[in-house]
């Protein structure tokens, strides 16, 4: 019997390596897997490079991940938010490394490792300081930038309800970039809030098919998530 | 001269029905409050939403619904809910019909400078801000004609850092309304109540056409 679904965090976590490529859902809070990323700092993994829309918030999550040493490397749209202090201070420091790629771009490049393209060409970006040194080909006589596909070794993601074979649903906006990292990582890990018995979300509804899903684990958040 | 309000409500004008729309943060949020509701527009949200309404009241707040600014909105009848790569495939595939979105400076050749405001930026943020202005049909500005401290935004050449090259087609202001013309540069289209084109040239950085 397939059975994805583990009973902690820790379980979820087992085996990631110090120097790995996180992938982080997420859009501010929306669909942010803050369990599974606090989770990370029990298990210990350093030296990590991490990739999320936003680079944290206030003292939970990727910041308490953050403020904790393990992070080297942030690849980010938006590192800059109400409440970012600790990313802010790192980097003044110099203590992190950050690599701002547009959003759509991060997007893009996450879902082309997942789907097996190993780069592609956007108009994105051209003739702007953010394609510095990378490829410039013109198509439809216009300049277009050569991104490279981002995998990861472990994506975290977080989805309203999944199942034993790991099919997943999100709920409304936090949806986001948790099904596109689902499908970039080795190592796909979901929080969810409700774990149905398999047959239990209707297959039209599944946005996250259980191939892409290693490990599902329950979390139990109060207001305002439920 | 226009006030904010007046800015959005002046956008808000020149939107058809049956628009996709993508507003930016700032005042073009606020354009939507100035959509009739018997008009129906299109809101779109880059972390994946259509059909996105108002902010919804106190006591309605739904934790997992949020716009592009993380503040709670409402989503209307027709609308849905998408993942970021299809969101941005239909900003970068052209299906946006109109962006609009605030900036630094904006040049009589269309480039839009509205990310960063130097080389050396501490951790700038740059968001969808240049897959939108790349990537949707029309790029609209909504800003000051001036800096705080009287510096023309319209200007020749870009200073700052530039979010994309020759994508503005029209740029909405306190003073003026203003086209981005390929060849020609920029072309007065509407002037605020009170002032004369050669006020308005006076605070603009570089020629302004007449409407012709």
């Amino acid at each position: 019997m397939i059975d994805k679904i583990v009973q902690s965090i820790a379980e979820a976590l087992q085996g990631v390596q110090d120097g790995a490529t996180v992938l982080m859902g997420g859009f501010g809070a929306v669909g942010q897997p803050d369990e599974l990323i606090e989770g990370l700092i029990e298990q210990g993994a350093k030296d990590l490079t991490v990739v999320a829309n936003n680079a944290g918030a206030g003292k939970v999550g990727l910041a308490k991940l953050m403020e904790a040493g393990r992070v080297r490397k942030i690849i980010c749209s938006f590192p800059r938010s109400a409440g970012s202090s600790v990313f802010e201070e790192l980097y003044r420091a110099g203590r992190i490394e950050l690599e701002i790629v547009p959003q759509g771009t991060l997007a893009e490049r996450m879902r082309a490792a997942g789907a097996g393209i190993p780069a592609f060409y956007t108009p994105t970006g051209a003739g702007t300081k953010l394609a510095q040194g990378k490829e410039i080909r013109e198509f439809n006589g216009r300049p277009h930038v050569m991104e490279h596909a981002l995998k990861g070794d472990l994506a975290l993601v977080e989805a309203w309800e999944g199942d034993r074979w790991g099919n997943l649903t999100y709920r409304e906006s936090g949806r986001n970039f948790n099904p596109v990292m689902a499908m970039a990582a080795d190592l796909t890990v979901a929080q969810v809030h409700h774990i149905r018995e398999l047959g239990g979300i209707a297959p039209d509804a599944v946005h996250t098919p259980g191939i892409f899903v290693k490990r599902v684990v329950r979390v139990h958040r109060g207001a305002p998530w439920v | 001269m226009w006030n904010r309000t007046q800015m959005a409500a002046r956008v808000a004008q020149d939107i058809p029905e049956g628009w996709f729309v993508n507003l930016g943060i700032g005042i073009p949020t606020t354009v939507a409050d100035h959509v009739p509701l018997d008009r129906e527009v299109i809101l779109h949200s880059e972390n994946g939403i259509l059909g996105m309404g108002p902010a919804p009241v106190p006591d309605k707040v739904d934790a997992w619904l949020v716009n592009a600014g993380k503040q709670p909105v409402t989503l209307r009848p027709g609308g849905s809910f998408f993942h970021h790569a299809d969101s941005f495939g239909m900003i970068r595939g052209g299906h946006i019909d109109l962006c609009v979105l605030g900036a630094f400076e904006v040049a009589e050749n269309g480039d839009i400078a509205n990310w960063a405001t130097s080389e050396n930026d501490t951790a700038p943020a740059v968001g969808g801000a240049m897959d939108l202005a790349a990537g949707a049909k029309r790029l609209w500005v909504v800003m000051d004609h001036t800096t705080k401290d009287g510096r023309p935004k319209l200007v020749e050449r870009c200073g700052y850092p530039l979010t994309a090259m020759a994508a503005v087609q029209r740029v909405y202001t306190n003073l003026a309304v203003v086209d981005v013309v390929p060849g020609r540069g920029f072309v007065l289209r509407e002037i605020a109540p009170g002032l004369s084109l050669a006020e308005v040239q006076s605070r603009t950085g570089a020629t302004l056409h007449a409407d012709a």
